[in-house]
């Protein structure tokens, strides 16, 4: 009895071990999504700040990003000038998804930060951003002219990313 | 030629790492003789050599970065023709490749002073120590030379180096490594002391007073190291705050914590021979969580703005070296912790019983960062969706854990070993606990916000800890007749006073923590030059904008002036606040430079956004009330640290308890009646 306590700390260890290994197989930043290819998830959420409601249908016909992100997260603000840039040259429209967020601190976050987005709707409760397969923030998925998602970034942009990925693919999906 | 010296001499290293990890440990269990000694007596020149050839190999590696070589791949990729020479050096271990050289630098330091300072140490014990650590080494270079290796060549050089991750290029980045590895690494210290004395089966009171000192050095420089992490978020990132709950925080914060319980339970070990099995698996658990941090930040298991480097093999790698280091450690442990024995009973209410709750609070604590840094990590894998844990989740677990901690800091130096008669205690402490419920209602002086049970609490709980430290101190210079002497300083070791120091830091930092917290102001502001705000009976006049052109870096710096509200318009400006929004030209990064006026009742932190329309600028200020005080804290714990192991009695030769167990611990006499000095002292 008092040897099998002792091998608690060695169980606990293995069971950590094996998540850990089983972890190396799903690199977050690499894993794509199973989305890719398919409908973009449909939903209606209210419009941050707004007294309306927003769905992805509203963007039919164009080539647009969701960004997810939230006031907590760090890498957000990482990423957040580069998305600005963005913006500012009117590369491609931005959907800003508030993710798990309290309504002011979003608001406050947009205002410190700049906002780079077309519209910000909020997921406070993150219910569609379950359907959205969303890990974490920040993400980002690229939604073609049919509502096809094309792309999916996991975690913050970086210039050598937009550069060399996401660029290419809007450069080939505004192609006719 | 130089990348090819330290490429050298780290394989060098590896092969005498690996005979260290050997032969010393060989020759202990031979029959003691000459072959024996032949082989333990290669154990110190070994460890003192391996730490010559890593050295030599880092200092390579840093004249490589100095001289900007380019055809190492390594500095090519984080280094710049006008990057400035001192973030060239920094630059060393600003790069997965560097750090885990700095790491085995760094574990080679400690390897070297133990050969060093061990001379009190029972041979036995000593070689295998050695050789642990050798061990270890071993597991490390196998991982730098075959995964990492720092000295790979880029045939034909670029032109010019990428630069340096710009967040990097800060004096604190400059030495938050080192000190943060030097506690990590350190651990390893303990976790060699304790494997090598579950080898020989040897826990006495004598084995808990030679590795306490190594524990605290290594936890004190932890201390630092995250410390000096946490204040460079504050002002480099740009947005104030201080601390993020990000997996690379919590993987040095979990060792952190563990390393906390073991220096308190060491204490029992060392005064009581009590708690031995639970001191020896805290050793093991501190190195493990240590090694643990490296994996979850070197092989992109979890995302981090700080896990800069993401490679599968690596982390197939240090999964293995862990599941060897920390499985085998904890199978060793399953094996001989029966042979340890137990030490002395003692009452519910005593110094052990409250060190206990200590230890069970503190690994709580571990297990629950542990648990919200991994959990989405496990989720995922048994396929149950993708969650992510933010600072909600760690505020909402942490806070309740550390009261009873808290609160616990200042019974238990007060307790008596053995068994402390509560009446005793509640008499000593009644006017410490009257402060801290003076504390509590007087919060809402601090604050326009009213009372707030959050904060109230926390002020409480800072105050009872410095009231508790007055108590003990004059508890300490009283004599049996009550009268105040001065002069009985002297009487107590300086591993008390370390300790008094250690917990005043803790209040200091949790008053610093709440009112931050609860009194801060942010505000959000429109600004153009010319324009003047008032924030928290501050003015702030926005003169003028001009742009800076740096080493490598072209900025706009805004200057501000800074008055207090009450000031007249005319009067001299207090201070001239310039922050900085800066693009650096390698990488076309823009970094935010906030200015800060410091001092320690409050920061005025000014971070300027981006450009608005016209000649607007969005311009962050903060009033941040006692923020000094979060750090502060933290260098006092570090201090207290280093005090503590100053004290005489770690330095005696223990030449005549090496034969006998008659440690002071398997001591039955009762304590003596006089609550004042021994036990005081006894921690």
């Amino acid at each position: 009895m008092k040897t099998l306590r002792l091998l608690i700390p060695v169980a606990i260890f293995a069971l950590i071990g094996w998540f850990l290994m089983k972890g190396l197989d799903r690199d977050p930043r690499l894993v794509p999504s199973p989305l890719i290819g398919k409908a973009a998830p449909a939903f209606a959420l209210p419009v941050l700040a707004a007294d309306s409601q927003w769905s992805p249908s509203e963007m039919k016909g164009k080539v647009w990003l969701l960004n997810v992100w939230a006031s907590w997260c760090a890498a957000c603000q990482v990423e957040h000038p580069l998305l600005n840039d963005l913006a500012r040259d009117k590369v491609v429209p931005i959907v800003g998804f508030a993710w798990k967020d309290k309504r002011d601190d979003s608001i406050a976050w947009l205002k410190r930060h700049g906002n780079p987005y077309a519209v910000v709707i909020s997921d406070f409760d993150g219910r569609a951003a379950i359907d959205w397969g969303v890990y974490g923030a920040p993400e980002t998925f690229l939604i073609d002219r049919d509502g096809i998602i094309r792309y999916k970034q996991v975690g913050p942009f970086t210039p050598e990313i937009i550069r060399d990925e996401l660029l290419p693919m809007l450069r080939r999906l505004a192609a006719p | 030629m130089i990348a090819e010296v330290g490429h050298f001499s780290l394989t060098l290293a590896l092969a005498l790492a690996l005979v260290l990890a050997i032969l010393p440990m060989a020759g202990s269990f031979l029959p003691a003789g000459a072959t024996a000694r032949a082989f333990t007596d290669t154990a110190r020149p070994l460890a003192v050599v391996l730490f010559g050839l890593v050295l030599l190999a880092f200092v390579s590696l840093g004249m490589l970065f100095l001289g900007n070589d380019f055809t190492v791949s390594l500095v090519a990729t984080h280094s710049n023709l006008s990057l400035p020479v001192a973030y060239r050096l920094a630059a060393t271990w600003g790069s997965h490749e560097g750090s885990m050289l700095l790491w085995v630098l760094m574990l080679n330091v400690w390897t070297a002073a133990v050969a060093a300072f061990s001379a009190s140490l029972p041979a036995v014990l000593r070689v295998r120590i050695l050789s642990v650590l050798g061990a270890i080494t071993t597991g490390f270079l196998l991982f730098l030379l075959f995964t990492s290796n720092p000295f790979e060549r880029l045939i034909p050089p670029p032109a010019d180096g990428r630069d340096l991750n710009p967040l990097l290029q800060d004096p604190g980045m400059v030495f938050h490594p080192p000190l943060l590895y030097m506690g990590y690494v350190g651990l390893s210290v303990a976790f060699a002391f304790a494997v090598a004395g579950l080898i020989g089966g040897r826990f006495d009171a004598a084995w808990a007073r030679w590795a306490r000192p190594w524990t605290t050095v290594a936890w004190a420089f932890l201390t630092l190291g995250i410390a000096l992490g946490s204040f460079w978020a504050y002002y480099e990132l740009g947005w104030g705050g201080w601390w993020f709950w990000d997996p690379v925080e919590n993987a040095s914060f979990m060792p952190w914590l563990v390393a906390t319980a073991l220096i308190h339970s060491l204490a029992v070990t060392e005064k009581r021979g009590a708690f031995r099995s639970w001191t020896v698996l805290l050793a093991i658990l501190g190195f493990s969580l240590s090694l643990l941090g490296t994996f979850l930040v070197r092989s992109g298991v979890l995302t981090s703005v700080h896990a800069f480097a993401t490679d599968p093999t690596r982390g197939v790698f240090i999964l293995i070296f862990l599941a060897l280091v920390i499985g085998g450690s904890l199978l060793l442990y399953a094996w001989r912790a029966p042979a340890l024995g137990s030490g002395t009973g003692f009452a519910l209410i005593s110094r052990e019983s409250m060190l206990l709750a200590n230890n069970v609070v503190l690994v709580v604590a571990m297990a629950a960062v542990l648990l919200g840094t991994l959990y989405p990590l496990a989720l995922d894998t048994l396929g149950m969706g993708k969650i992510s844990v933010g600072p909600p989740y760690f505020e909402a677990v942490f806070y309740p854990l550390m009261a009873p901690a808290m609160f616990l800091m200042v019974v238990g130096p007060l307790a008596r070993w053995k068994e402390a008669p509560l009446p005793d205690i509640a008499r000593r402490l009644r006017w410490a606990l009257a402060v801290a419920i003076a504390a509590a209602l007087l919060q809402p002086l601090t604050t326009d916000a009213g009372f707030r049970p959050l904060a109230a609490s926390g002020l409480a709980f800072g105050l009872w800890i410095v009231a508790g430290v007055v108590v003990a101190l004059l508890d300490v210079l009283r004599d049996s007749n009550g009268r105040l002497r001065p002069s009985r300083a002297r009487l107590h070791p300086a591993s008390v006073w370390g300790m008094q120091l250690a917990h005043l830091g803790v209040a200091v930092f949790v008053i610093g923590v709440t009112l931050v917290k609860s009194s801060e102001t942010e505000r959000e502001l429109k600004l153009a030059p010319g324009q003047s705000v008032e924030v928290s009976g501050w003015r702030i006049d926005f003169k003028d904008l001009r742009t800076v052109t740096g080493p490598n870096y072209d900025a706009m710096r805004g200057r501000f002036e800074l008055r207090r509200a009450t000031d007249a318009a005319d009067a001299p400006a207090r201070a001239m606040m310039q922050p900085e929004k800066r693009v650096y030209r390698a990488q076309r990064m823009p970094m935010t430079e906030a200015a800060i006026n410091r001092s320690l009742w409050r920061d005025i932190y000014i971070s300027m956004g981006e450009p608005l329309s016209g000649s607007d600028w969005a311009i962050r200020v903060h009033v941040k009330p006692f923020i000094n005080w979060i750090w502060l804290g933290c260098v006092m714990m570090a201090l207290g640290g280093l005090v503590a192991v100053a004290d005489r009695r770690y330095r005696r030769r223990l030449a005549t308890e090496d034969s006998s167990q008659a440690a002071p611990a398997r001591d039955p006499s009762p304590l003596p009646s006089t609550p004042v000095a021994g036990d005081f002292a006894a921690r």
